[in-house]
């Protein structure tokens, strides 16, 4: 089963190719960690996941709709790339509103243990810190119940004992056989959670595999990594 | 509808507890007011006393001002934080989020003419029929949608830090250049030239007509300039939105 598709997607930003006819497959019950350096394309393939921008050329396809239509955002939930929301409002209001963009969402309580914000319901965003704020976009992402999850570098900033929090509401929603699209820049979290690995770079795909098949003889994720796109 | 609601029901609750937005927003008109409407509430102008003048201008001035703070600057800042961008990776009708924000401006706006009302009729001379009442409140609440269009295009042409500045910039010498803060006819022939290419202006007349104090021009130029001036930054405000899909980040 396939839960989002790129068919030779090519974006195009006034001058700039960001992607260059894409193929790529996220399966049904996998997490893809998709790599690359500042500027590989990441962030244009997330963008055009969520429908957030079109294609110039291609199809880009999420559980067979378009997610540039209003329905098949339904099935994604997305943490994005330093996004903040407004910080007068509680954790549990944020959750109640977004909770209700979506046709089955999940039950609060159910959002708040998945998230673990268990006692924070009534803080205001602006209050917590920054680990506890990420888990706060967690719940928004996945608090409409989707069957889709797109993490755009979810980690970045946190301190190691939040980030293995995190991994681990990561794995708990995998085991439920829904589907992840992980951006990182920390190579061990891919290590850590991938099944299945991409590296894009100037965006094109340069190697595709599980975390073992892309390291091959290097030590590290990282030095495969390194000299894949020196 | 549920969406629509809630949403209306968490900007309120935003802008409650952020007073150091809201409260000067609801309260400068109404004070500027009490100084320049109750001071020289007695005199006449026109066919009508200042005290009673001054409630149409300061109700438009206020409700502009609503308009621009809580729409343009709050659409500015938001767009800023990745928040607008978080929503339309959601399923929720993006109309609800301007829907919303045209909402809060509407509520603010009815707040703030309600407390002129009040003021003017009990601090200062205003001598006001209910049924005028009633038709100035239509027309003043009314008018705010075309200075959301307004401020939604401040909201997608300014970035999330300029925009407060650039708000005051033109709202402050619009306001006066428009005479709503002195009667117009007080002010400089070459400035009443001006005044004509300004939607606020063309605002106050309406809101003025009810009262009987209008300077007497055709109202279908007063609402053509506010239709063509909701038409025009709508469309600019559709190009910032667009502007915005187009972004590369990283």
């Amino acid at each position: 089963m396939i839960a989002a598709q790129f068919t030779s997607v090519q974006k195009q930003y006034g001058m700039v190719e960001a992607l260059k006819g894409l193929d790529l497959t996220i399966r049904q019950g996998e997490l893809l960690a998709l790599l690359g350096a500042n500027g590989a394309g990441k962030t244009t393939a997330v963008r055009l996941l969520l429908g957030l921008a079109k294609p110039t050329s291609g199809e880009v396809r999420v559980f067979g709709g378009d997610p540039r239509d209003a329905r098949t955002r339904t099935r994604i939930g997305a943490v994005l790339q330093s996004a903040r929301v407004p910080e007068t409002l509680r954790v549990r209001e944020h959750i109640h509103l977004f909770s209700s963009y979506y046709p089955n969402p999940m039950p609060m309580d159910e959002v708040i243990a998945a998230a673990g914000l268990q006692g924070l319901e009534r803080r205001k965003f602006g209050e917590l810190s920054g680990g506890q704020q990420k888990r706060v976009l967690f719940a928004l992402a996945i608090c409409g119940n989707p069957d889709l999850l797109i993490l755009d570098e979810p980690t970045v900033g946190l301190d190691v004992e939040a980030r293995r929090a995190l991994w681990k509401q990561i794995r708990a929603f995998i085991a439920g056989g829904k589907s992840v699209l992980l951006t990182t820049h920390y190579l061990a979290e891919a290590e850590a959670l991938a099944d299945r690995v991409v590296v894009l770079h100037h965006g094109n795909v340069v190697a595709e595999g599980t975390p073992q098949e892309i390291k091959g003889d290097s030590a590290t994720l990282e030095d495969a990594f390194v000299e894949m796109i020196a | 509808m549920r969406t629509y609601l809630l949403e209306i029901k968490y900007e309120f609750l935003k802008a409650l507890r952020l007073p150091a937005y809201s409260l000067p927003t609801l309260l400068f008109p109404v004070l500027f007011y009490l100084f320049f409407g109750v001071m020289f509430g007695a005199k006449q102008t026109g066919s009508v006393n200042m005290a009673t003048y001054l409630v149409a201008t300061y109700g438009t001035f206020g409700v502009i001002g609503a308009a621009l703070f809580g729409f343009g600057v709050s659409v500015a800042v938001e767009r800023g934080q990745g928040w607008l961008e978080q929503k339309r990776t959601t399923p929720m009708p993006i109309a609800a989020y301007f829907v919303s924000k045209l909402a809060m401006a509407m509520i603010f706006s009815a707040i703030i003419v309600t407390m002129l009302f009040i003021v003017g009729t009990t601090v200062g001379d205003v001598v006001m029929p209910l049924t005028t009442m009633a038709k100035l409140f239509g027309v003043l609440v009314l008018g705010s949608i075309t200075f959301c269009a307004f401020g939604l295009a401040l909201g997608f042409l300014a970035g999330p830090n300029s925009a407060a500045p650039i708000v005051n910039l033109i709202y402050l010498p619009m306001a006066f250049l428009s005479g709503l803060w002195l009667p117009i006819a007080f002010l400089p022939k070459p400035i009443q030239e001006i005044a004509l290419w300004l939607p606020p202006y063309h605002f106050s007349q309406l809101a003025l007509r009810t009262i009987g104090a209008s300077r007497g021009e055709p109202i279908a130029l007063n609402v053509g300039a506010m239709i063509v001036a909701t038409l025009l930054f709508g469309a600019i405000a559709y190009l910032g939105y667009r502007r915005d899909e187009g972004k590369l980040y990283g």
